[in-house]
């Protein structure tokens, strides 16, 4: 197993990842509107296989304030899984899941962060579940954490896991709407035996 | 006019006073920065992980790891004329980014880092002037060979020089 490169797990099974993606972040966006109670638009997710560098730009530049939302999977399906969503964007969905009691300018306060948490949570949860129903393995997700910080910053606890196989990392860039635009993106890391799994449970064979 | 090189994720780069290297939102990566004060000839790796020898499959990229990646930036350096003895070295980085129950690998991968990094230096018989490592937050980092000053930025705190 250990000679399967991520580069070639992403070739012979771009569609069936992009897939899992589209599913998953149709069911965040599904639950993330059950949430706010509102109508939430969302584009067909873009699946990314980007160098470290890249991302970086994609997301507004190694600086760009985003938050960060990290958790552990584990069970039948073991890595980790991570959300991040601009700044703005952030705090928008601050002031929505809190009904406006913040004050502007302090959504990252405390109790801003917890209910922003409870996002991440739910939308995280969300996509590890449509995961664990398409392939019918147990995926049991660890308690999240949150950090808001530089996109670079946050993107090297992802980049490192994959680092350990590779040079790139798979991304899955999903814009929702409501009242805004807003820019969301999941990242998934199973570590190397699960996508072996992740294959086998949807009835494709190993290629490598 | 002095020029800043932008070294990216699992990158190094070289230059000459009055040039300096940056890089960008570091977050458990860890940047070492070495001069040669007497040429003031200096660079900075940015490394991903401690070790290339527990990985096994095919990496090509030495600059990904604090063992391959600072031989690698002491070898440029002297090729370009700095002198190994007077090299001098500071390290910025390697946070916990989050903050996680029971420290899992993952939580503990940027300490690992920068203990790798300050091994390394030690092996080589490198100084380490100064170390800025460990806490939650990302550092952006400018390194100017000139003077030594190694800027450290952070997001809602003051920039510091280490």
């Amino acid at each position: 197993m250990s000679d399967l490169s991520l580069e070639q797990v992403t070739e012979n099974y771009y569609d069936v990842l992009k897939e899992i993606g589209n599913i998953g972040a149709g069911n965040a966006m599904t639950a993330l509107a059950q949430m706010l109670q509102c109508k939430v638009d969302m584009k067909v997710p873009q699946v990314k296989l980007l160098e470290f560098a890249e991302v970086g730009d994609m997301m507004g530049g190694e600086e760009q304030v985003m938050v960060g939302v990290f958790l552990g999977v584990e069970g039948e399906i073991t890595g980790s899984m991570m959300f991040m969503v601009e700044e703005e964007s952030a705090r928008h969905l601050i002031q929505k899941i809190t009904m406006g009691m913040l004050p502007e300018g302090s959504e990252f306060s405390e109790m801003g962060l917890s209910a922003m948490q409870e996002v991440g949570n739910i939308i995280t949860g969300a996509y590890l579940n449509s995961l664990s129903t398409l392939t019918n393995l147990k995926v049991i997700p660890t308690p999240p954490a949150l950090t808001v910080d530089m996109a670079g910053a946050i993107l090297s606890v992802p980049a490192i896991q994959f680092g350990i196989f590779g040079d790139k990392i798979l991304l899955i860039q999903s814009q929702f709407y409501d009242e805004i635009e807003l820019d969301g993106y999941f990242i998934l890391i199973p570590d190397m035996e699960s996508y072996e799994k992740i294959l086998t449970a949807l009835g494709l064979p190993i290629v490598t | 006019m002095s020029e800043i090189i932008k070294v990216g994720i699992a990158d190094m780069k070289t230059c000459v006073s009055p040039n300096g290297v940056m890089t960008l939102g570091l977050g458990s990566c860890v940047g070492i920065a070495i001069r040669d004060p007497m040429t003031k000839i200096g660079g900075l790796v940015h490394i991903m992980l401690p070790d290339s020898r527990a990985i096994t499959s095919g990496q090509h990229n030495i600059a990904k790891f604090a063992d391959t990646g600072i031989e690698e930036l002491v070898r440029q350096l002297e090729r370009m004329g700095a002198k190994r003895l007077r090299m001098v070295a500071k390290i910025a980085g390697g946070a916990n980014m989050f903050n996680f129950q029971g420290g899992s690998a993952v939580g503990q991968v940027g300490e690992r880092n920068a203990e790798a990094a300050r091994a390394k230096l030690r092996e080589l018989k490198i100084p380490l002037l100064a170390d800025d490592t460990g806490a939650n937050y990302g550092r952006t980092v400018i390194f100017y060979p000139e003077t030594g000053d190694y800027v450290v930025r952070a997001v809602g705190k003051p920039e510091k020089v280490i």
